[in-house]
This record gives structure tokens, C-alpha cells and sequence, in this order.
């Protein structure tokens, strides 16, 4: 049991810096659907740091910190791709989210597939630097504290950490205040002075980033430097997450436990056969299904999305 | 002070694509501490103007001179700078936020705001604190405002919404204030007490510039008065100086002789009655207040009123689209004559149903039994060879939009955002003529060919520039659109057609094509109800014009008698003695002169 829930919190991270990204973006009134795809991005950034780092035998930590930062920069990338056609050339923002995840699931592919044996090139990397001994030492003591909430790679914490982060920023600050407005009426957030273009872009940006990051963590921590191509799946997972936890990271955090627990689950049920096993993938997306059937049950101005999400902004449309 | 300019604009021209002409070379000027009116018909450019000093619109020309500097205002935020708040019509506030936070939105962190290293300082500034809220309410409260700022926006009342814009706006240091009508969502009290805090600012030494079409309040509120005429400046006028009359004359202009064709109404009769209806909208506020007239077959009735004035409502209440719609409306539908054998037990009925004008021969003469004996209606009634008609008569109250639609109701509405309504952007004219008969027809498959021979008709006849008929609506220009809108509702041959602004930012001859397009219905015997903004227009094409002032008929008047002037004050002022013109009056006052 203590394995499941260690294992519900790595896999339940990934979802959790998909989903942070995502809120982030959905605040500023933009539905990226291309999470998957930035994540896939992030992916293909976050191995290559990794990799050169090591093999130009680096200290583990910065392994880690150019991992990091190659995710968030390729991750970042597809952000502005995103934001040049959604903001400035204000395209349909479904269609050209979901190309994102085409182009950032085939670069992945391409990529991989030009590696050719990945073992070999990334578990090392992994192995030396996204263990836990680089957080808090070889030396702690073995029990089932330790085991479920010490036992991760940095990133795991570092995901958190981003979470707490935008969630206070969005809930406690100006600027958070100015990110609602621009994604709830960005009309009147105009009105009031914030430069509604330049908030919606660097919201798309950082937003991407982040969840760059969640794919990187996925292929070097969580499978360990083996590249199964399911990131765009977990993505997909990421953006569901978004509205379980109507659109704040800090409730994130605990479904993104939740789903990574959901998700992990049928590998642990013994005696059920692949096709049943293959029905329990459904159960988080039934949870979300679940969660807008009620909160659309209150109707409550709270829980909705961003007025505007979706809708492209023009100052001088009449 | 006082004679000091606040704001001068020389010049300024404000063009949307190459048609639309929104301001013309507008010189006008606002002196600081006073309330300055701007007055004008719709579509007269007064939003636009105030949207240039607001920093909404960047003018094509001219220059703004704001405290005897010149100045760019490219965004919200320059004006701002320059102390410049605008209080818009809708309301721009976030519905989501409590009206504290609606008030902080988009403050920048004053030069001299805490101590040590500016990004600490920004750092604190950037924190939103309770204790800021609470400091926030302490100075709304010594003002006197009375609102409570830590409820949510979505809980308020339009009067409260528009004082936490008013807050805003001083929270943020703005001493030249703009309001754009203000008045037209608040009660009389609530006017009132507007009015008071307007002139408490203005005593305070802001400069107001109030947008306005009631005469009424123009002449309470206001220092001077700007009359702004189809985007040019009018004149600048001294409120104290001038009359109601002076300025309706101003703001409707000369009249202009438009030479539409017009024929008198053959043998009207009355097609649709309308008693005492009522719509309340959305908001809870009555919008159609009792208003009661008769359309009749072969006229075309004009509604006449400044936009937001219950046309639309009125309209849509008529085709049953507005839910919250009381009175009645009673449609005599021609077609469906019947022979009067139906009632031949029953003489009085008959007797009675003939007064009231309900029958008539099949060459459409009336019949009129006053003079004819028992013995003869019974031998006109039961000879087959002679047959009564008469028109059935429905109530419209119970039926669904749909049936009534069936019925030969058809309201073409040409909204502001023309592609809002009634067409499909990405859909071709075929596919749009199809929106209006796929029910026709039993087939599963859609039966393109005779939509397509309609859409060709209304391309040839109405001369709608097009490459083909399969080209997506949304690319034709404005002019083409509404050409497709409006045939497409006359090609169904109705008997009442509602058509609400059909020459919306249309050129001269497009206008014309749709001007003959309801003269050639009206001689057709159809009930026409033509709804427009141009006064010029409803006084050469309608025969009768009714006017609406804030929900309520001000009056039904002779379209070829009335003046210009006249119906202006009637779209601003309700009177005391409600004008109702019939078509007996008019036959009347013929034989008289016969």
C-alpha cells in the first residue's frame, strides 16, 4: 500500500505541472489545449539537458537545474508559438492547441526514434541525478513516512512548490488580480490600464514552461530514463485535472494525487484481466465528468472557467 | 478657473473600414469645472468622440489638447496619466471580482510608495492586504457613497455598479470625467441622486462631460451643451441660453427631401392588433410599457425612437420571442377566408361580426349589413353562389415563434453586429435561404435546388454583388449581407413584415433597392413595420409613424404631415395628449375636403 501511494504521488506530479501550466494559461483567458504537445516539448528539452550535463560530467545538481531549464525553455517555445497564433494573429485557439499537441507528440517521436537506444543514453543520467539521495542524503531512516514523502527526485518538491506559487500569486496579489481580469473581462481589465497583450503572452509562456517541466520529470524521473512515448495521454490527464480542481493549484495538488493514484492503480490489482484493467483508465476522466455535472449543479460564479476563456481579444472590435 | 480649458479637440475624424464615418472634423472644447452635455441621435458619433479621449479609439486626424498641451492618448493607461476617466455605457467591470478589487485593478505602484529597494516596495505593493480594503472603504465612506465594496459585483444593482465605476475613477485621480448615458439604466431616483454627486464633483472643481439624449436632463444637469449631428459638430451652445426646441432642431437638422416613391394605402385594414403589451427584460425592468396599435394590410408603419427605446423588444414580442410579454396580439389572417356558412344558425353573430368589419366579398369589398333584411343574409348566406368571407382571426399570445412564423409573421431584424442575427457567417446564401425550409420537404436529404433558385432570384433582384451563390455570407460586404437578410424574409411572401433597421450602414442605393424592395410589399396588401434610425427615411417611406419614448407609444402620427421637429420631441418626451392616427381619420378628413 505504502508503494501505491509513493508511486500515486510521482505519477500524480506529472499531471500536477501540466495542470499548474494550464491554470495559468486558462486564467489569462486562453484554453491551450496543446499541454500534451508543450509537455512532449518539455520532454525532448528536459532529456537533452540531462544528458549533455552528464556526459560533460557535471554535479548532479546541475544536471538537474539544466534539465530543468532546457523543459522550460522548449516548453516555453511551444507557449509562444501558442500566443503568436492565439494572441496577436487571434487563430481558433481549440484548433491550434490541438496541432500543438500533433507537432509536440511527433517531435517527441522523430526524436526519439533518432536517439535510438534510450536506455542506455538516459537512465544513467537519471539514475545519478533525479534520486532522492540529492535531496536529503543517503542517511535517512527507513519508514513509511520517509518512504511516501522523502523518497522523491527534486522535482517532485519542485512541483509543489510551483503550485503553492501560482496559487498565491493568482489569489493574493496584484498582479494574480490583473491575470483574472485579463481572462474574465478583458475589456474592462483594458479599461483599467493592464496591458492586457503583454499579460495573456507572458502567461502563455510561463504557463508552457511549467508544464514543459512536467514532461521532463516524467521520462527522467518517473520511468527513469526509459521513453515511453504516453506523455501526450498524461496530458491529456493534465488539462482533465484542470477542471477537477476548478481552476486552483492549490486543490491541485491533492487530485493530482488523487488521479496519479487512479492511474497507477490497475497495475497493482492483482487477478483482474487486461480489459478490465483497461476500463479502470476511464475512471479519472469519469471523476471530472462527475465534478462538472455538480459544480454546474450549484452554479456557483466560483467554480465556472474564466468568463473569456476562449474568446480572442481586440480593442477596437465594435 | 473656470474658464480654463480641460479638454480641446481640433479637428478630430474617425473613420471604422471606408464606409462608416463615425466623426467629422469635430471641434469641441470643455472647460474645467463645468458640466458639459453632449446631445445627439443615435449613430451620431458621440460614443466614438468620447472613446478618443477615453483612449479606447485612436483618432485617423485631428489633435486632442488636454490642459493647454497636446496630447497622444493611445491606451487606457495615457489616459489615465492624464487624469482622464470614462465611465462607459456598459459597464466595464469584472462581475466575478468583489468592488474593491474592481477599484485596485490595474493601479501602478505610485513613485513614493514605501521605503528601501524598489523591488521590496513592489514586492509589498504588489501583496493584496485586508487592511487595504478595509483603508479603501474608510475614504468611500467619508464621500458618502454608501456601497459596501467587499460584495461581488454579480450581487449588485446596475445604480451600484455604476457608482463603483464612478469610484474607480476617482480612486485613480481622474479629474476630467466622462459618462456615456449614464441615466439610460437608472430609476428616477437614482437619476437624482447621480445628478447630485455630478454637481458635488463639479463644485469640487472636476471637469464632466455627460453623453445624453434626453432634453430633460440636459437642461438640469448641464453648464453647456455640445449638439453632435450625424458625426459633425453642430454647435456648442449655453444650456441657460437656450430652449428644448432650440436643440431638438439642432439635433434632427433640416429635413431633406429623400424622393421615395410613396403611394397612399389601398384600402387599409387592420392586419395586427396589439393591446397594452408589455415586455420586461433580462434585468427586471419593463422596457414595453402598454403599448397598443393596429397594423394594417398595405401601409407601412414607421417606429420611430432613439435606440434602446423598446423597438426591439416591441418587435420580438410581437413574434413571440420575448418570454415575459403581456397584452395581446391579434393577427387577421387574409388568406385563410372562410365562407360564412359556418355561423348561418346564428343571425346576430353575424349581424355583429359585419359591424365590426370582419367580412368581405371575394373582390375584397366590405360587406355592410345595416341596410339588407334578415330574409336576404339568410338567401346570401345559404345560396352557395354567393359566398361571405371572412378574415380568421388568431391570437398570437399561445403560439410558439415558430408558428407564428407559419403564419406570416416575419420580423427581419438587422442588428448592430450584423452577422449576429439571422445569418450564418460561414454558410453560403443557398445554404442560409435553406436555413428558413429545411422543415419543407420529407426526404431525409436537404433538397438544395429550390433554395438555390431562390438564392439566384434575390441575387438578380436585388443586385447582390457576389462572385456565385455558394460564396460563405460572411464574405460579402455589409451591404450584400442585409440584402440577403431582408429578401430572403420577403421571399417568403408574409403577411406582416417587421423589418428592424434594414438599411444599417448601407450606402444610398442599396438603401433605395431595399426601400422599393417594402414599397413593392406594402402595394402587395402586406402589413409593413418599418423600424429605423434615420428620421429623413421614416418621413418619405412610411404612411403612419408611431413613436416610442422609453417603452411607451408617445404617439401615432400622419407620416406625410408631421414635421421633422415634432417627431424629435415626441422621441424625447412623452406628452400629456397621446396622438392616434387612424386611416377612418384619414378618410374622413377626405370626404370632408370632397
Amino acid at each position: 500500500m505504502i508503494m501505491i501511494i509513493t508511486q500515486a504521488i510521482r505519477f500524480g506530479i506529472v499531471f500536477l505541472y501540466g495542470s499548474t501550466g494550464e491554470i495559468l494559461i486558462e486564467k489569462a483567458g486562453h484554453l491551450n489545449l496543446g499541454i500534451p504537445g508543450i509537455m512532449c516539448l518539455g520532454g525532448v528539452g528536459g532529456c537533452m539537458g540531462a544528458y549533455w550535463a552528464y556526459q560533460g560530467g557535471a554535479p548532479a545538481f546541475i544536471v538537474v537545474l539544466l534539465a530543468v531549464f532546457m523543459a522550460m525553455l522548449f516548453g516555453a517555445l511551444g507557449g509562444l508559438l501558442y500566443g503568436v497564433f492565439t494572441i496577436t494573429m487571434r487563430c481558433n485557439q481549440n484548433v491550434t492547441g490541438l496541432s500543438l499537441t500533433t507537432f509536440g507528440a511527433g517531435v517527441l517521436g522523430f526524436w526519439g526514434t533518432q536517439m535510438g537506444d534510450k536506455e542506455i543514453l538516459f537512465a544513467p543520467a537519471s539514475r545519478y541525478a533525479f534520486t532522492p539521495s540529492l535531496f536529503f542524503g543517503a542517511s535517512t531512516p527507513d519508514n513509511w513516512f520517509t518512504t511516501i514523502f522523502m523518497s522523491h527526485g527534486v522535482l517532485v518538491y519542485l512541483g509543489i512548490v510551483f503550485a503553492i506559487v501560482v496559487s498565491v500569486v493568482l489569489k493574493r496579489t496584484r498582479t494574480g488580480l490583473s491575470l483574472r481580469a485579463v481572462g474574465e473581462n478583458p475589456a474592462a481589465a483594458d479599461a483599467a490600464g493592464i496591458p492586457v497583450i503583454r499579460y495573456k503572452y507572458v502567461s502563455c509562456i510561463l504557463g508552457a514552461a511549467i508544464a514543459g517541466v512536467g514532461g521532463a520529470f516524467y521520462l527522467l524521473d518517473c520511468t527513469r530514463g526509459s521513453l515511453e512515448y504516453v506523455i501526450d495521454a498524461m496530458g491529456w490527464l493534465a488539462v482533465a485535472l484542470v477542471i477537477f480542481s476548478l481552476w486552483r493549484s492549490n486543490i491541485s495538488i491533492f487530485g493530482s494525487f488523487i488521479f496519479g493514484f487512479l492511474y497507477i492503480l490497475p497495475r497493482y490489482i492483482e487477478g483482474v484481466g487486461l480489459a478490465e484493467k483497461e476500463i479502470l483508465k476511464v475512471v479519472p476522466y469519469a471523476a471530472t465528468a462527475l465534478i462538472l455535472i455538480v459544480i454546474s449543479f450549484f452554479n456557483k460564479k466560483e467554480t465556472q472557467p474564466p468568463a473569456s476563456l476562449g474568446l480572442p481579444y481586440f480593442r477596437e472590435d465594435r | 478657473m473656470g474658464n480654463q480649458l480641460a479638454i480641446e479637440l481640433v479637428g478630430i475624424t474617425k473613420a471604422f473600414g471606408t464606409k462608416v464615418v463615425a466623426n467629422k472634423n469635430v471641434n469641441m472644447d470643455l472647460r474645467e469645472g463645468e458640466i458639459l452635455s453632449i446631445l445627439g441621435e443615435n449613430g451620431s458619433g458621440k460614443t466614438t468622440l468620447m472613446n478618443m479621449i477615453a483612449g479606447i479609439y485612436t483618432p485617423d486626424s485631428g489633435k486632442i489638447i488636454v490642459r493647454g498641451e497636446e496630447a497622444v492618448i493611445k491606451s487606457p493607461i495615457d489616459a489615465f496619466n492624464l487624469h482622464i476617466g470614462m465611465i462607459h455605457q456598459h459597464f466595464k467591470l469584472v462581475d466575478l471580482f468583489t468592488a474593491a478589487d474592481n477599484i485596485l485593478l490595474g493601479e501602478r505602484m505610485p513613485d513614493d510608495y514605501g521605503k528601501g529597494p524598489k523591488f521590496f516596495r513592489w514586492i509589498k505593493f504588489n501583496h493584496l492586504s485586508r487592511d487595504r480594503v478595509k483603508k479603501l472603504q474608510s475614504t468611500v465612506d467619508q464621500y458618502g457613497f454608501g456601497i459596501d465594496l467587499s460584495r461581488k459585483i454579480y450581487d449588485m444593482s446596475v445604480s451600484e455598479k455604476q457608482t463603483v465605476e464612478i469610484i474607480k475613477v476617482l480612486y485613480r485621480g481622474a479629474d476630467i470625467l466622462i459618462l456615456d448615458e449614464p441615466t439610460a439604466v437608472l430609476t428616477p431616483q437614482e437619476i437624482d441622486k447621480l445628478f447630485a454627486v455630478l454637481r458635488k464633483m463639479r463644485d469640487e472643481g472636476k471637469s464632466i462631460i455627460i453623453i445624453t439624449h434626453k432634453l430633460n436632463e440636459v437642461m438640469a444637469i448641464s453648464d453647456r451643451v455640445c449638439v453632435l449631428r450625424k458625426g459633425e459638430h453642430i454647435a456648442t451652445v449655453e444650456t441657460a441660453k437656450t430652449t428644448e426646441k432650440e436643440l431638438t432642431d439642432m439635433m434632427v437638422g433640416q429635413k431633406i427631401d429623400l424622393n421615395i416613391n410613396r403611394e397612399l394605402p389601398d384600402n387599409p385594414k387592420p392586419r395586427l392588433l396589439i393591446r397594452d403589451m408589455s415586455v420586461v427584460n433580462k434585468e427586471g425592468r419593463t422596457v414595453v410599457n402598454k403599448v397598443s396599435f393596429d397594423v394594417c394590410g398595405g401601409e407601412i408603419l414607421g417606429i420611430a425612437g432613439i435606440s434602446g427605446n423598446g423597438q426591439k423588444e416591441l418587435l420580438e414580442g410581437i413574434a413571440g420571442l420575448q418570454p415575459k410579454a403581456s397584452g395581446d396580439v391579434i393577427f387577421h389572417n387574409p388568406k385563410r377566408d372562410r365562407p360564412v356558412t359556418f355561423y348561418h344558425h346564428d343571425l346576430k353573430k353575424i349581424k355583429a361580426m359585419a359591424a365590426e368589419g370582419r367580412f368581405h366579398y371575394p373582390n375584397g369589398e366590405r360587406v355592410d349589413l345595416t341596410n339588407i333584411k334578415n330574409k336576404e343574409i339568410i338567401r346570401l348566406v345559404e345560396d352557395e353562389q354567393i359566398l361571405f368571407y371572412e378574415d380568421e382571426i388568431i391570437d398570437l399570445k399561445d403560439k410558439s415563434p415558430r408558428e407564428i412564423q407559419e403564419l406570416g409573421i416575419k420580423l427581419s431584424f438587422v442588428p448592430e453586429d450584423r452577422l449576429n442575427m439571422g445569418l450564418v457567417g460561414s454558410m453560403s446564401i443557398v445554404d442560409n435561404m435553406m436555413l428558413r425550409s429545411y422543415r419543407k420537404g420529407n426526404s431525409v436529404f436537404v433538397n438544395r435546388k429550390r433554395p438555390k433558385q431562390l438564392a439566384d432570384d434575390i441575387i438578380r433582384d436585388l443586385e447582390v454583388v457576389t462572385p456565385n451563390d455558394m460564396v460563405p455570407v460572411r464574405r460579402l460586404s455589409g451591404g450584400n449581407v442585409q440584402k440577403v437578410l431582408v429578401g430572403r424574409e420577403i421571399a417568403s411572401s408574409p403577411k406582416v413584415l417587421m423589418a428592424a433597421y434594414p438599411v444599417r450602414g448601407l450606402d444610398i442605393n442599396s438603401s433605395y433597392t431595399i426601400y422599393n424592395l417594402l414599397n413593392s410589399q406594402k402595394q402587395r396588401n402586406v402589413a409593413v413595420v418599418y423600424v429605423g434610425e434615420d428620421l429623413d427615411v421614416l418621413l418619405a417611406l412610411c404612411d403612419r409613424i408611431l413613436v416610442l419614448c422609453g417603452g411607451q407609444v408617445s404617439g401615432i402620427v400622419d407620416a406625410r404631415k408631421v414635421t421633422k421637429e415634432e417627431v424629435g420631441l415626441l422621441m424625447t418626451k412623452v406628452p400629456d395628449k397621446i396622438q392616434n392616427y387612424t386611416y377612418e381619420e384619414m378618410q374622413e378628413k377626405g370626404e370632408d375636403n370632397g
